[in-house]
Order: structure tokens, then C-alpha cells, then sequence
């Protein structure tokens, strides 16, 4: 999995490239928050359009990010959807917490 | 009905081998024309059961996982299985959300999501001896697109 980042004035988006799984999760888990953790973020925004496969691992993941963010007051939204994210997307709910915006 | 082929793999639990183990099991499926969110549905489940033999069966220690797969015309058979703890109560590991490993923020939906993608599930498990878990997934109509 290769993860990118892009900061714009207060956003922080970040690309999941690839797959999502159990072998990449730890190091996925790291990078985020390494990301995440620079004052002034006031959105984060998973653009997931590279995902190419993800399970509940991933879910784990993204929640998790969510659970840290949410602390702190900073929403978290994704954009555009690939066809294997959004089917897990629907079928956990994921999106009430992190709706998707364009 | 006949199966038109069948197959037998045997990997160490590494979650470095749920890539290979879901990439393997779609391909097997290539000659009966699946489509791709078949394909991914199934890699998906996959992906869960060995997570599941790795993570839980195992606890990330070594141990072999098993699987056994026949392909019909219309629809895969699978077995994925390891030789580990076992659980004890399967209904309760079953329920969405329930997770034996909350500190490591698992989402509990293992097998919700093997439920939700696969047409049939149904685990058999005993504590010390190892966790099986079977499902069947029916592909379309494309099975009659098959040639005889």
C-alpha cells in the first residue's frame, strides 16, 4: 500500500493507494497519525480512489483514525470512492461517520 | 452436478499470504467469467477467513492455514480452516461488532463481512483443535455461459 498526502490551507488529504489488509494495517496505522498530528489540521479527507481492496482490518483502521480525530474536534470526510471501498463503506455504515464529499 | 476443477492450498499464517491467498482463490474462479464485483466480493471473505486464521487461530504465531475450493458452473465452494485455539462460542463470535482484540482496534466484522459478501457461511469450531469456516458463493447467471 502507498500512501500519499497533499495539505491545503487548514485540509489534509490523504491517498490510500492499493490494498488495505492486515499485512499493511500497522504501518498504514502509523503513517496516518504521523500525518495527522500537525497543528492546524481542521479537516482530514481520505481520498480513496486508488483503493483497490479492503476488509475489516481496514475498517479497524479507518475507524480508528476517525475514533483520534474526532477527539480533537476535526472532521473527517472521504472522496471519491472506489467500487470495493464503497461496498464496504455501505455494508459497515462507515459513511454516517465520514460522509463523503466531492 | 460436476465440479469442472478443484484445489487444495496449504500456506503458513502469515498476513503477508492473505494477498496471495485471495489473488489465488479469484483466479481460480477466472473460468467460469465472475464478474469483478463477484470476484471482489470473494476476495473479500478470503481476506477475512485467513485474517481470522492468522490473528485469532494462530495469534500471530506460526501454523499452517488450509484451503480447499470447488468451482461449479455456477458457483465456488470453500474451505478455509487452521489448526489453533478454536473458539468457544461461535454465535457470540459472529455478532457484528463483538471482538476478542478491542485494545488493537479491530472492528468486529470478520464475519459479518463474510456474511454480507457470500451467499452461504457457516463456521465449525472446536477450542484446542482448530476453526473451519465454509462458504459458497453463487456467481449470476454466468454459469450458463459455461461451454458444455
Amino acid at each position: 500500500m502507498d500512501i500519499k498526502f497533499s495539505t491545503g490551507r487548514h485540509t489534509l488529504t490523504i491517498y490510500l493507494c492499493g490494498e488495505l489488509d492486515e499485512y499493511v494495517a500497522d504501518n498504514a496505522r502509523q503513517k496516518i497519525d504521523d500525518a495527522i498530528c500537525q497543528p492546524g489540521i481542521t479537516t482530514v479527507v481520505f481520498d480513496l480512489s486508488n483503493l483497490s481492496f479492503m476488509d475489516s482490518t481496514g475498517i479497524g483502521v479507518l475507524i480508528g483514525r476517525y475514533k483520534k480525530l474526532k477527539a480533537r474536534g476535526v472532521p473527517v470526510c472521504v472522496k471519491n470512492v472506489s467500487e470495493p471501498a464503497d461496498k464496504i463503506f455501505k455494508m459497515a455504515g462507515l459513511y454516517t461517520i465520514m460522509p463523503k464529499v466531492k | 452436478m460436476d465440479y469442472i476443477n478443484k484445489m487444495h492450498l496449504k500456506i503458513p499464517a502469515l498476513s503477508l499470504n492473505e494477498s496471495f491467498a485471495r489473488g489465488v482463490v479469484g483466479a481460480f474462479c477466472v473460468s467460469i467469467n465472475p464478474t469483478l464485483e463477484e470476484i471482489n466480493d470473494l476476495k473479500t471473505a478470503v481476506s477475512e477467513a485467513v485474517t481470522n486464521c492468522v490473528v485469532h487461530g494462530y495469534q500471530n504465531k506460526s501454523g499452517d492455514v488450509q484451503i480447499d475450493a470447488t468451482l461449479f458452473c455456477d458457483r465456488l465452494e470453500i474451505e478455509i480452516c487452521d489448526f489453533g485455539v478454536g473458539i468457544e462460542n461461535t454465535e457470540q463470535a459472529m455478532q457484528p461488532f463483538f471482538t476478542t482484540k478491542p485494545d488493537e482496534e479491530r472492528s468486529g466484522m470478520g464475519f459479518t463481512v463474510m456474511q454480507a459478501f457470500m451467499d452461504e457461511v457457516q463456521l465449525f469450531s472446536k477450542p484446542q483443535q482448530g476453526t473451519k469456516i465454509k462458504m459458497t458463493k453463487y456467481f449470476g447467471k454466468k454459469g450458463a455461459d459455461v461451454d458444455a
